[in-house]
């Protein structure tokens, strides 16, 4: 076996296992963590892929950023965990049992007999002079200008929609407004009140 | 480094609209909490420009640019043009809805923009990344819009269950759309087809990549055995929701059916056939069955729904240029339908309530005969009952399917929009036969007025003239 391809195993091994208990852990941070390695994991993939920008842009983006939010999201929520493993065991075996199915249909359907390395060429293999950085920014912002456009607006929607259903005034709210404070009048603030003098009367009691 | 300039002429109306949106989305800021009069015209004035645009834009000879990815042929123009007017009803009918509710916001108007840009790239898109990019604008907009009245419960729950189906029915066509790729090594529509046509590659990974994509287009028509959300989702969002959720995408939808199956895997036609057909006769007779046993109109609606886009799929998986223009000419009508008949809807409803159940129709002929005569015609309609428009939209799938020697489904599709006849003239009958449950007057704008008579008339006109539409939808193909 060539180093690449033990690499390659290494990783993808562990990429498997780490998927698998992203789903089978009891503890919904033990989930997010494993997710984190998952993620890791198939940087270090895309990384043998010649892929280093994309690579280094998944470990910044969602290791570094998505993930950190999302844990501290499913630490921050109240889960009742016995309310989510309900039925898990029920409906185990019959998932269990269409998952097998799928894969092994899959497996013949997409193993190595269409997809095997003699099928499928090998990559071109670049010089260290070679920047994939270059590469990727020259058609993203040409050829790809459409698609790329469009995700913008995704991400606009996104934040408009986040927006509109999370914003709302509480009535409760106690928050100051500062314009408002500036804007005050003595006359709205204080009321004079004429009024008689009054008599000292001794207190009773 | 070679680069040729796109041309930007053919999409201009894309442009004009997500600008467009833009600016209605900051007008809006600067609007006063209870009046967004200024916010609503712009989104109505956007849809008429756009409109404008893309008729001034037509051409007969497809155009093609963005490296092949997007065409503006007629089939997108005619689409698009009916995506601007069906969102431009459904923002006029929604108005005095919403603001009887205190829930006219401008978010309303800016997510309805996007989610109208994101089903114009469904239709004009011809690469699959690009199909993918305006099916996650629009369902986006769409999930969100569901849960847009935050206080009701059944939203939320309605816009749960949206996401997490769309979410996966978005995945499953990924995995589809992945698969194309890993045997073509291309996402551009052209090159795929050409691909799939010379034979290169493997035939079953590509059968393989074509079920996830059919299941995939199957969740987002809603038709049978992936219909589960539709019932939930059509009851669970406000009725203005429902009326958006249950006409424009269906249009968009029919766009990017053609684009995937017929621009892409036009040469797997003998493999999706098939699907189609189990897809199209569980649709036809599960929605027109279940339909029977609603009491909650929109429920019922929502599986009509579901029978129409059985129909729908008969005329796409007869697989010749007529059986297409019959589907177009299927889905316009029934968005022509599905306005009026959500539009009916939201005319009885007022503050406070909901006319949601069939009992709320009762007797409507005493209430205002003019408005029970415009039901009528839609119902009439949608059980395809001549001289309405809605039997010329069977009539013309059915012919497409019997062309195709598919006599045994033509006859299994007619069996069963006979039991769905049943329950579209129950409404009828209890508008017209039973004493009114409730004897409120039905308070509305004139423009709603003008508008529900329209297009109930319509229904009745394009019956009796169904020509000129046909003509358009057959050009499309030719």
């Amino acid at each position: 076996m060539e180093p690449v391809q033990f690499v390659f195993y290494a990783f993808a091994t562990v990429l498997v296992l780490a998927s698998l208990a992203v789903i089978t852990a009891r503890n919904p941070v033990y989930s997010v963590l494993f997710l984190v390695l998952a993620f890791f994991t198939s940087a270090a993939i895309w990384l043998l892929l010649e892929a280093e920008f994309l690579a280094i842009t998944l470990v910044l983006v969602y290791v570094g950023a998505v993930m950190v939010l999302f844990l501290f999201v499913v630490m921050m929520l109240d889960i009742n965990l016995d309310q989510l493993r309900e039925g898990f065991a029920k409906y185990l075996p019959v998932g269990a049992l269409v998952g097998f199915i799928i894969l092994v249909q899959m497996v013949i359907v997409l193993g190595p007999e269409q997809f095997g390395l003699d099928r499928v060429a090998d990559p071109v293999k670049h010089g260290p002079d070679y920047s994939n950085t270059k590469e990727l920014g020259n058609v993203l912002y040409t050829d790809y200008v459409f698609p790329f456009e469009l995700a913008s607006v995704i991400l606009l929607v996104a934040i408009v929609a986040a927006i509109a259903l999370t914003l709302r005034r509480r009535p409760e709210n106690k928050a100051m407004n500062a314009a408002d404070q500036i804007k005050v009048k003595r006359a709205e603030r204080i009321k004079l009140i004429a009024m008689a003098p009054e008599k000292d009367e001794p207190a009773e009691g | 480094m070679a680069f040729e300039r796109p041309d930007l002429i053919p999409v201009l109306p894309e442009i004009f609209v997500v600008t467009m949106a833009c600016v209605v989305l900051l007008v809006d800021v600067y609007q006063r909490q209870s009046n967004r009069m200024l916010t609503y015209l712009l989104s109505q004035a956007t849809l008429v420009g756009g409109l404008i645009l893309t008729l001034s834009l037509h051409t007969s000879a497809p155009e093609y640019t963005f490296g092949d990815t997007f065409v503006k042929d007629t089939m997108s123009d005619v689409l698009k043009g009916f995506i601007y007017l069906s969102a431009f009803v459904v923002f006029l009918y929604s108005r005095r809805y919403l603001q009887e509710r205190g829930q006219l916001t401008g978010e309303f108007f800016v997510l309805g923009l996007f989610a109208v840009l994101g089903m114009m790239v469904m239709v004009s898109a011809h690469s699959l990344l690009l199909v993918y990019l305006g099916l996650e604008l629009l369902s986006l907009c769409l999930y969100a819009m569901v849960a847009l009245n935050r206080d009701s419960k059944t939203s939320a729950e309605a816009a749960m269950k949206y996401f997490v189906l769309g979410a996966l029915a978005s995945g499953m066509l990924l995995y589809g759309m992945s698969l194309f790729y890993g045997v073509t090594g291309s996402l551009d529509s052209r090159a795929i087809s050409t691909a799939v046509t010379m034979g290169v590659g493997n035939e079953i990974v590509l059968k393989l990549g074509l079920v996830f994509i059919v299941i995939g287009l199957a969740f987002k028509l809603g038709s049978v055995p992936f219909h589960m959300w539709v019932p939930d989702v059509y009851h669970g969002s406000p009725t203005n929701i429902t009326l958006f959720i249950g006409t424009v995408p269906k249009i968009a939808a029919f766009g990017m059916t053609i684009r995937l199956l017929v621009d892409t895997a036009a040469a797997m036609h003998v493999d999706w056939q098939q699907m189609l057909i189990i897809l199209a006769m569980l649709s036809i007779a599960v929605g027109n069955v279940v339909a029977i046993a609603q009491t909650n109109i929109k429920r019922m609606l929502a599986y009509s729904t579901i029978s129409h886009m059985g129909f729908l799929l008969l005329g796409v998986l007869s697989g010749s240029a007529d059986g297409y223009s019959s589907a177009m000419f299927y889905t316009l009508v029934y968005a022509i339908m599905g306005l009026g008949g959500f539009g009916m809807i939201l005319l009885l409803s007022r503050a406070g309530f909901e006319a949601e159940n069939l009992e709320d129709f009762k007797g409507l002929n005493e209430r205002s005969p003019w408005m029970a005569f415009m039901m009528l015609l839609l119902m009439f309609s949608m059980a395809g009952v001549p001289p309405t428009v809605g039997f010329f939209a069977k009539l013309s799938v059915l012919q497409a399917a019997v062309r195709a020697d598919l006599i045994w489904l033509a006859v299994f599709a007619v069996v069963f929009s006979v039991v769905g006849a049943f329950y579209y003239l129950r409404v009828v009958k209890l508008m017209y036969f039973d004493k009114p449950v409730d004897v409120q007057p039905i308070v509305c704008g004139m423009d709603m007025r003008v508008a529900l008579s329209i297009n109930g008339t319509a229904v009745l006109l394009l019956g009796m003239f169904p020509g000129t539409l046909m003509a358009l939808c057959h050009t499309a193909f030719n």
